[in-house]
């Protein structure tokens, strides 16, 4: 019985509400928007019963401020957006990466620039996830492929956002937001679900930004006994502003180091390879899907590639495009976007011989198998 | 004398705020009203936002956010609607509230959500150095209104009454003791509370206009200010210059965080 419920035909909007709720989410603020609205109606829903709050604020700025302001009191905290929304989600993400609140921000993306193409899907949100915010910041973000890849990853979200304190970003587009697809979501037995960590000090030995070995500073939620400010100012250890540069460098080296510290455990991919594989691909989100399937095509005709997936974007796993890019002679980078991943491919596969070629489509239409499959043949013949 | 001590940061002083200007003079009504109340520093979160107001959150020992321009509302509605049970107190000027933050502000009055906002007016942008407010009045000069303001300003109070906010109270910094009993109230009030609270800004404002120094200031405020129920005898065309003091609206209405509440509730009785 338990098990026939958790064969479900869901759509990715549903298993990122339900992914999150299984990884603890207890508060959601949002503002509407296609492709992502079915998130926050979903929540809307779901959360009051399981006695969590859900609010639709007055816009994307204010729903940002309140999902961090939730977390900073205690919530596992979540907002969905989708082009538009995601803009104006950016001032108070970058709060969220300075004070190190943890909060999970959803993006289904959609074509822009500006109110674009609201519902048709587009992958060219990827640079504004790692550079959205002005200064230097971390961020994670992780695209997943599938509806249950993205139950997966939403619940994975929530724990890295809380182990991290780092702000996580999880990319969707509407193609995976809309699409159906049948899934055998995990028992709670399958995945694991990460807390904040505590302080294990009294009150008055709290330091709420301290310097510690692991890089991360132990958390706890206003209302508990342990007063502290917060601020976006850049602060020291205490939590207050200072002008000192020596405490200035300090705290934003400790800040942009959390990502490159632990990068080996974020950075999650997908690949395989064929040996002696020449022609590799690198392709993300719905439009791996595609690439996927020209691989089993090329396959098919004997020809050898050699793939990778990111799961986790931001961090960007320039390691294995390296190692990828010492045995290949090209790169095939697909993505629906005038080729914002394709310069960091570029950019990881220096020094190599590896030749990087673009494949991107910006009519708001999927890259589809064929168009790849088209230029592995031409490839091949080269 | 009152003690201060057991709600400030000590370790934070000095102040950044000028001499004369009536920021701190409101600090400390703030703290008095709290202190009647009889609050625990532990029981109490404020939010404020940027300006020289907002910096009020780094000097007080409570669980102090100090947020982003214009969105203390925001993140206060984030923190009530998780810890209901906590008092959340919003320190926010009148450009943080009114210009930027206007979206936010009204529509928390419209939830009349249980948060105490108390807006230091000095009807200027204090902290970037004395350009145009919202609150500006007509014929004042700004750094971006060096010819005299050409807008009509706003009316706070009644923009948050309009808006449904169960309390709502103007007073000055000239009057500090009124101004404590208004806190008082806005913070015991169940739902959105404001306290506008008047304040000299002798360096970005005064100065510009020749108003002279704070004291002068505060003298000015004090001759300006004319009680709300006095007021009603008196033909509108000879109040436009004057500061309407006292509560503009005490009234109960149903408060978000609790219908919320009754929501939840309603759910689970459901599902038993
Ligand atoms: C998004 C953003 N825009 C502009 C600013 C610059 N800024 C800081 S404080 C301020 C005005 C503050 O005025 P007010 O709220 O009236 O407070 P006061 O300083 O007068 O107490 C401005 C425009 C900012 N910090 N953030
Ligand atoms: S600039 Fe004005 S508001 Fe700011 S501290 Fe000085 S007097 Fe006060």
């Amino acid at each position: 019985m338990e098990n026939k419920k958790r064969i479900r035909v869901m759509t990715g909007n549903e298993a990122c509400a339900e992914g999150a709720i299984a990884a603890g989410l207890r508060f959601y603020a949002g503002y509407p928007i296609t492709p992502s609205t079915e998130i926050a109606e979903i929540l809307a829903g779901l959360l009051p019963r399981i006695g969590g709050k859900f609010i639709q604020m007055e816009d994307e700025i204010s729903s940002m401020g309140a999902v961090i302001g939730a977390s900073l009191a205690g919530s596992k905290a979540m907002t969905a957006t989708s082009g538009p929304g995601f803009s104006l989600k950016q001032e108070n993400l970058g709060y969220a990466s300075m004070a190190e609140i943890p909060c999970v921000i959803v993006n289904v993306m959609r074509g822009g620039p500006s109110t674009g193409l609201p519902t048709l899907p587009a992958q060219g949100d990827v640079m504004q996830a790692r550079w959205g915010t002005h200064g230097d910041h971390p961020i994670i973000a992780l695209i997943p492929n599938s509806v249950r890849e993205i139950y997966d990853l939403t619940i994975r979200a929530f724990n890295l956002t809380e182990k991290y304190r780092v702000p996580v970003i999880i990319l969707m587009d509407e193609i995976l937001g809309h699409v159906n697809e049948k899934v055998i979501l995990p028992s709670p037995d399958e995945y694991e679900v990460w807390n904040r960590v505590k302080p294990d000090v009294p009150p008055e030995e709290y330091l709420p930004y301290q310097e510690t070995e692991s890089g991360i500073p132990p958390f706890v939620s206003f209302g508990e006994g342990y007063r502290y400010h917060v601020t976006g100012l850049v602060h020291d250890q205490t939590g207050f502003p200072t002008n000192d540069s020596k405490e200035i460098v300090r705290f934003l080296e400790r800040l942009n180091n959390k990502i490159d510290r632990y990068k080996d455990d974020i950075i999650e991919i997908d690949e395989e390879k064929d040996a002696g594989a020449k022609i590799g691909i690198f392709s993300y989100g719905s439009t791996s899907r595609s690439a996927k399937r020209s691989v089993i095509w090329a396959r098919e005709k004997g020809i050898k590639i050699h793939s990778i997936r990111p799961k986790v974007i931001w961090p960007f796993p320039e390691k294995q495009i390296a190692a990828m890019a010492e045995s290949v002679d090209f790169i095939i980078v697909p993505e629906l976007n005038f080729g914002q991943i394709a310069h960091e491919v570029e950019w990881a596969a220096r020094g190599s011989k590896a030749e990087i070629i673009k494949l991107n489509r910006i009519d708001g239409e999927p890259i589809n198998p064929q168009q790849i499959f088209d230029v592995i043949i031409e490839l091949d013949g080269r | 004398m009152f003690d201060y001590n057991k709600y400030l940061r000590l370790n934070k002083l000095p102040l950044i705020w000028c001499p004369g200007c009536g920021h701190g003079i409101v600090m400390k009504s703030i703290l008095r009203a709290i202190d009647k109340i009889g609050l625990s520093n532990d029981e109490i979160t404020m939010v404020s936002g940027i300006g020289c107001s907002s910096r009020l959150t780094g000097y007080v020992d409570f669980n102090t956010l100090h947020t982003t321009h214009g969105r203390a509302l925001a993140f206060a509605t984030g923190v009530k609607m998780v810890k209901p049970e906590m008092t959340v107190i919003v320190i926010t000027g009148d450009g943080d509230a009114t210009a930027i933050g206007g979206n936010h502000y009204i529509h928390a009055a419209r939830r009349n959500i249980d948060i105490s906002v108390i807006l230091f007016n000095n009807n200027i942008y204090g902290m970037t150095g004395g350009q145009l407010s919202p609150t500006t009045p007509a014929g004042f000069n700004a750094s971006t209104a060096p010819y005299g303001n050409v807008e009509n300003s706003f009316n706070i109070s009644g923009l948050a009454e309009a808006a449904g906010a169960s309390f709502v109270a103007r007073g000055t910094a000239f009057d500090a003791l009124k101004l404590d009993k208004m806190i008082e109230k806005a913070i015991r009030k169940k739902g959105f509370s404001l306290v506008e609270a008047m304040s000299p800004c002798p360096t970005a404002f005064g100065r510009r206009n020749r108003l002279g120094n704070g004291s002068k200031m505060l003298k000015q405020l004090k001759d300006d200010s004319i009680p709300i129920a006095k007021a009603a005898k008196i033909p509108t065309e000879d109040l436009t210059d004057k500061i309407l003091t006292g509560i503009v609206v005490d009234r109960d209405l149903p408060e978000y965080t609790e219908n919320y509440q009754k929501l939840i509730d309603s759910l689970q009785d459901k599902s038993k």
